[in-house]
């Protein structure tokens, strides 16, 4: 640019380049920024709107009637039910997924032969089509012939006239989804931690040896809170993509046995698609948005720490 | 313990153990494929079956398979048109262009991205089936689609565009190249091997979708494959379990092997991009 400016040499020929850098810019961006506000922006007021009134399926149009759709919800026990079973969800899962993922990313960050076969094998959960991959859940927990039931047969840890019934008992059920939903997310988790693991500039580790800080010590006082605000990003994606996220509840469960694995994706599709109340799914999807902000604001805050997203 | 040995002790006793349980499920998927469907209710014969392909042919010819990955493809490909369209400008405008209110509009994009389709989808149903009385077609998943790609996209691509130094587009500038021009003479082809990695991982986030997809869709023929493998032949009146583990190995497979090639390019993307 200061070339351009100093070879033209006059101040107008310098404005005029800002102001088409200005405008190529606005023209550049205003494409997606419109699509992104009526594809998203759009149907996020129309859901406020919605869930305010008493539309059915098969109209965009229902009466108004202010707060009765939420009024309603809180008084079923069954959304309660959700919304308690949305955080369960939520948080067991993601505690697994931290752990294991903060162990396996530490690992495959170093050099060593065979890591990219283990890498493939690691990945391969978040490669693969969940929609499809849950499928496959459904057969390993199938009453009859369940791989699982079959190891814990063999290990002795279940007796074989007493056979647990993955999905078909609502804690088992309600554990069973817990652990698919974590083995999807942990190699997403590992991903996000090896970008902010490789984002740690290499002087630190030197300069933490300089000042002889090993083990523990250069755990606590140097590896832990450069990598805290990576392990929070990584937390908060998988409080998103879990706690808004109905496809391994709906296929594995679909909210049974008697509700006990209902959360708020599964009930709001349920109540707004199956049974036809758009109004009231609406109402209960809108639930979602304070995990919504919780994320998105931490992601603010966290996102710069770490250097990641 | 020699501190080498340690080394190894601690990568492989961390990644064999987790690599075997993330990867048994595609394992015993691949073994279910394979087998008679006599044998499939007895899980002791992992190894002694007799292995047989026959599931894979019923998969293909017997069942709308190959129509569902066939209408997954075409709203993969044109999803992805469109988002490079979209995203490729914008990503590179809010990467070099602008300022502290690119900065900003960066960020704000990015969250876009968080906003579940879970939360839109019951308005989307309706605003699709009244205005644009696309129901039941897979263009209504075209016209849907770019709402989570074009934000994914543009995360990346900033990251992308951020990497390639300045001075290569004042050198074409100076040379009397116009902006658009080192756009598109000088930045686009450097940044090709990122352009792909935002296809495959773009394309990869359509063949996912769920949620839009049952929600937009109820006949067979029009489903997508994430939709038609649960709903077609789960909820028909034949398990047939080989057939099904069959259709779900054939996307995954090829999937994680473009996912491992483009990993550390999608690494690249991830850190540089909105928050810098």
């Amino acid at each position: 640019m200061g070339a351009v400016a100093a070879a033209g040499g006059s101040r107008k020929r310098l404005r005029y380049v800002a102001e088409r850098r200005g405008f190529l810019a606005t023209l550049l961006i205003s494409p997606a920024v419109v699509l992104i506000a009526v594809l998203v922006g759009g149907p996020l007021i129309l859901a406020g709107y919605l869930s305010f009134t008493d539309a059915q399926a098969g109209s965009l149009t229902g009466k108004w009637i202010g707060l009765a759709n939420f009024r309603r919800v809180l008084h079923d026990p069954i959304f309660r039910g959700a919304l308690w079973h949305t955080f369960l969800f939520t948080v067991l899962s993601q505690i697994v997924v931290i752990v294991c993922a903060g162990l396996i990313a530490h690992a495959l960050v170093r050099g060593f032969r065979g890591r990219w076969l283990l890498r493939f094998f690691i990945l391969l959960p978040w490669a693969a089509p969940i929609a499809l991959t849950a499928i496959g859940f459904l057969w390993f927990y199938d009453p009859q012939a369940s791989i699982f039931n079959w190891f814990l047969i063999k290990l002795h840890i279940v007796d074989p006239t007493s056979l647990p019934n993955w999905l078909g008992t609502p804690k088992a059920a309600m554990s069973s989804i817990i652990t698919v939903q974590a083995w999807r997310t942990i190699p997403f988790a590992v991903v996000i931690f090896i970008a902010g693991i490789s984002s740690i500039p290499q002087e630190v580790d030197d300069a933490a040896a300089i000042d002889a800080a090993t083990g523990l010590k250069k755990f606590w006082y140097v590896s832990l809170p450069l990598q805290l605000p990576i392990a929070i990003v990584a937390v908060l994606f998988g409080i998103i993509f879990t706690a808004t996220d109905m496809i391994v509840p709906f296929i594995l469960t679909n909210g049974g046995p008697f509700n006990s694995t209902q959360v708020l994706t599964t009930y709001a599709f349920q109540t707004g698609i199956n049974a036809g109340n758009i109004g009231e799914g609406a109402a209960i999807a809108l639930f979602m948005l304070p995990v919504l902000a919780f994320v998105a604001i931490g992601m603010l805050v966290f996102a710069r720490r770490a250097e990641v997203t | 313990m020699t501190s080498a040995w340690r080394h190894r002790l601690f990568v492989y006793g961390i990644t064999i153990p987790f690599a075997v349980v993330l990867a048994f499920p595609f394992f015993w998927m691949g073994v279910t494929s394979l087998k008679p469907e006599a044998q499939v209710y007895d899980p002791t014969k992992v190894w002694r079956f007799h292995a047989t392909l026959a599931n894979y042919g019923y998969l293909f010819h017997h069942t709308e398979y190959v129509r569902w990955l066939r209408n997954s493809c075409f709203v993969g490909l044109l999803v992805v048109l469109v988002t490079l369209a979209v995203a490729l400008p914008a990503g590179y405008a809010l990467a070099r262009l602008s300022g502290r209110v690119g900065r900003t509009l960066g960020v704000a994009i990015f969250l876009t991205y968080l906003v579940p389709p879970t939360l839109l989808f019951l308005p989307l149903s309706r605003v699709i089936a009244q205005y644009f009385h696309l129901s039941d077609r897979l263009w209504a998943l075209v016209l849907v689609y770019p709402s989570f790609t074009i934000p994914f996209a543009i995360w990346l691509l900033m990251g992308f565009f951020k990497t390639i130094p300045q001075e290569l587009e004042d050198a074409a500038l100076v040379d009397g190249c116009s902006r658009l021009g080192a756009l598109v003479r000088i930045v686009f082809p450097i940044s090709i091997p990122g352009i792909l990695t935002v296809v495959i991982f773009s394309f990869s986030l359509v063949l996912n979708e769920f949620v839009y997809a049952i929600t937009f869709i109820s006949s067979s023929a029009n489903r997508t494959l994430t939709v038609g493998v649960p709903t077609d032949l789960i909820r028909g009146d034949l398990f047939n379990w080989p057939g099904i583990m069959a259709a779900i190995l054939i996307p995954s497979i090829p999937l994680a092997l473009v996912y491992n090639a483009f990993l550390n390019r999608f690494i690249a993307g991830f850190t540089g991009g909105a928050f810098r």
